[in-house]
């Protein structure tokens, strides 16, 4: 989902930077107000967690391997504002050192993989969890994988807005392909999340955010009080918790779908044109806005591709629903009932 | 991650200013016009003599190159689809690895160190300063501990079931969060003693 240079033009670079920058500025406000001095190098530790975690290869079929991208497990482990910084810095590594993503397009990287992805995972992965009703950690695994899935697959489709208002491509070919795609990369993150979140619960519930401690939480020497403190008094954990981010973030990701999907997902042939006409611009930058879809016309079966991968997409939810479900129920710790057994390890310790 | 050390001119060079030209240059490269032109000469020729001048390796600079290409050309395939796109299909090839070269003489001439005092001068937050800090001195030691484990994995479980992998590389990596975790407390401690803030 890096988007190599070249491939933007300057209207959606800015526009994605603009966007990019607010969330950044807003994670940083919210980090700044709520991160205490010594829980300052769990922000690069965990950027080089994620690098390290995508450096381990994950078996797919006939010899191919993928491995991790990160950014909803990183909102889930560490809350989304934390994740936004974490993320950030990973991608102007991989930038800047590894080539892997442009410069110019670092804006939009970061919209669609730190924000969308992280933010928008994170806020699939609260709402799952407080409203499935199974057991604590059980729900914390399924909520996670799912929003493992989504938040990649939500990136896919802002990434394919970003190509599209670019006059890259036409939507009616970007969004199929990089939707698709995306459902099907997207099981393997999830499940990755999910199973890496269950490690985590297993190995040390309390670091992790989203179940109410956090890693802030549990770290320090006092680590333990605080944890039981913030139990008590009911807040849930990460650096987020505190800061009513959810407005600003949802607020962002709403505006970054609007921007860059809303003028193609438009279901009637002259939608955009009335789009353009509304905002004013019919005129100046009509051209690059307006020349994709009337050209899909041409090419009636692609035209069709996007209403197919709205299928796609709807019944790879339910699949990713199923799976998520399947995965919390047969294979995550009811770590209640484990603690009256035995105390149960993973599998091996090194 | 490894720097060699050059003494080119350009090695010498003020890290804020190659880290501000390169972004000029990217800029100005990706925003050229979607046609090729002999206006793509321009950027090719100052890439082509930076390149020269940076003395990077054909080869260094090849394998770099071309793992690129597979996601140039996967994102390029798709504006085949547009009539209007269509001509601009070599220009965005071309457009991106003149990109992709300008960030690689950025990176062979400028230790990440300097990039990063650089990105200091440019009023970077210090917040993400120490962020990236951080993660450039702990990237190493964590892959290697990664890789430890995964060795430890493989010399302890025979099973070719890939159900069984991934749950033991899930395993692997909730364990490596934990120990990361662990070791941001050790290192806020050490931090402390070596009189930071």
């Amino acid at each position: 989902m890096h988007l190599p240079d070249g491939f933007l033009d300057a209207k959606t670079a800015l526009l994605s930077t603009g966007a990019a920058a607010a969330g950044v500025g807003l994670a940083l406000r919210q980090v700044r107000r709520t991160l205490e001095p010594r829980q300052m190098p769990m922000l690069g530790l965990a950027a080089a967690f994620v690098f390290a975690a995508q450096m381990l290869n994950f078996p797919v079929a006939g010899g191919t391997s993928g491995h991790l991208v990160g950014g909803v497990l990183t909102a889930i482990l560490l809350g989304p504002a934390a994740a936004v910084l974490v993320m950030t810095c990973v991608l102007m590594v991989q930038c800047l050192v590894f080539n892997d993503g442009g410069l110019l397009a670092l804006g939009a990287n970061v919209f669609n993989m730190a924000i969308v992805n992280a933010c928008g995972g994170y806020f699939v992965f609260r709402v799952l969890k407080g409203v499935m009703r199974m057991e604590k950690n059980r729900a914390t695994v399924f909520a996670a994988a799912f929003a493992g899935w989504f938040g990649t697959v939500l990136a896919s489709i802002t990434c394919a807005g970003q190509l599209a208002l670019s006059d890259q491509s036409p939507w009616s070919a970007a969004f199929p392909a990089m939707a698709l795609v995306h459902i099907v990369i997207g099981v393997g993150e999830g499940l990755a999340t999910g199973l890496i979140t269950m490690a985590a619960l297993r190995a040390r519930p309390e670091l992790v955010a989203g179940t109410g401690g956090g890693v802030w939480a549990g770290m320090g020497g006092m680590g333990g009080m605080g944890i039981m403190k913030q139990r008590l008094a009911g807040t849930g954990g990460g650096v987020c918790a505190h800061g009513g981010g959810f407005l600003g973030y949802g607020l962002l990701i709403a505006l970054g779908l609007v921007v860059f999907v809303a003028p193609f997902a438009c279901p009637w042939p002259d939608g955009l044109e009335a789009v353009a006409k509304s905002l004013g611009f019919a005129n100046q930058s009509a051209p690059p806005l307006i020349k994709g879809p009337v050209s899909e016309y041409r090419l009636p079966f692609i035209s069709s591709m996007a209403a197919a991968t709205a299928v796609a997409g709807v019944i790879g939810a339910l699949l990713a629903f199923v799976g998520a479900y399947g995965l919390a129920r047969f294979l995550a710790p009811d770590l209640e009932a484990a603690k009256k057994d035995a105390p149960r390890g993973s599998n091996f310790e090194v | 991650m490894k720097y060699e050390t050059g003494c080119t001119a350009l090695h010498r060079a003020s890290p804020r200013v190659k880290l501000v030209a390169a972004l000029i240059l990217v800029t100005g490269t990706a925003l050229l016009p979607r046609r090729l032109g002999p206006v793509y000469f321009a950027p090719a020729a100052v890439l082509g003599g930076l390149w020269l001048a940076s003395r990077m390796p054909l080869r260094y600079t090849l394998r770099r190159l071309l793992p690129a290409q597979t996601f140039i050309l996967g994102i390029a395939l798709l504006s085949l689809f547009s009539p209007s796109a269509r001509p601009g299909f070599p220009a965005t090839v071309t457009k991106s690895n003149l990109c992709i070269l300008a960030l690689l003489v950025l990176g062979w001439t400028t230790p990440f160190p300097e990039l990063l005092q650089a990105l200091r001068r440019l009023r970077l937050p210090s917040v993400m300063l120490t962020t990236l800090a951080l993660m450039c001195r702990y990237l190493p030691v964590l892959a290697e501990e990664a890789r430890r484990m995964e060795r430890a994995r493989a010399s302890r479980t025979f099973s070719r079931k890939r159900r069984i992998a991934w749950q033991n590389l899930g395993a692997i990596l909730g364990r490596l969060f934990v120990r990361t975790a662990d070791r941001a407390e050790r290192i806020y401690l050490a931090m402390c003693a070596r009189g930071w803030r």
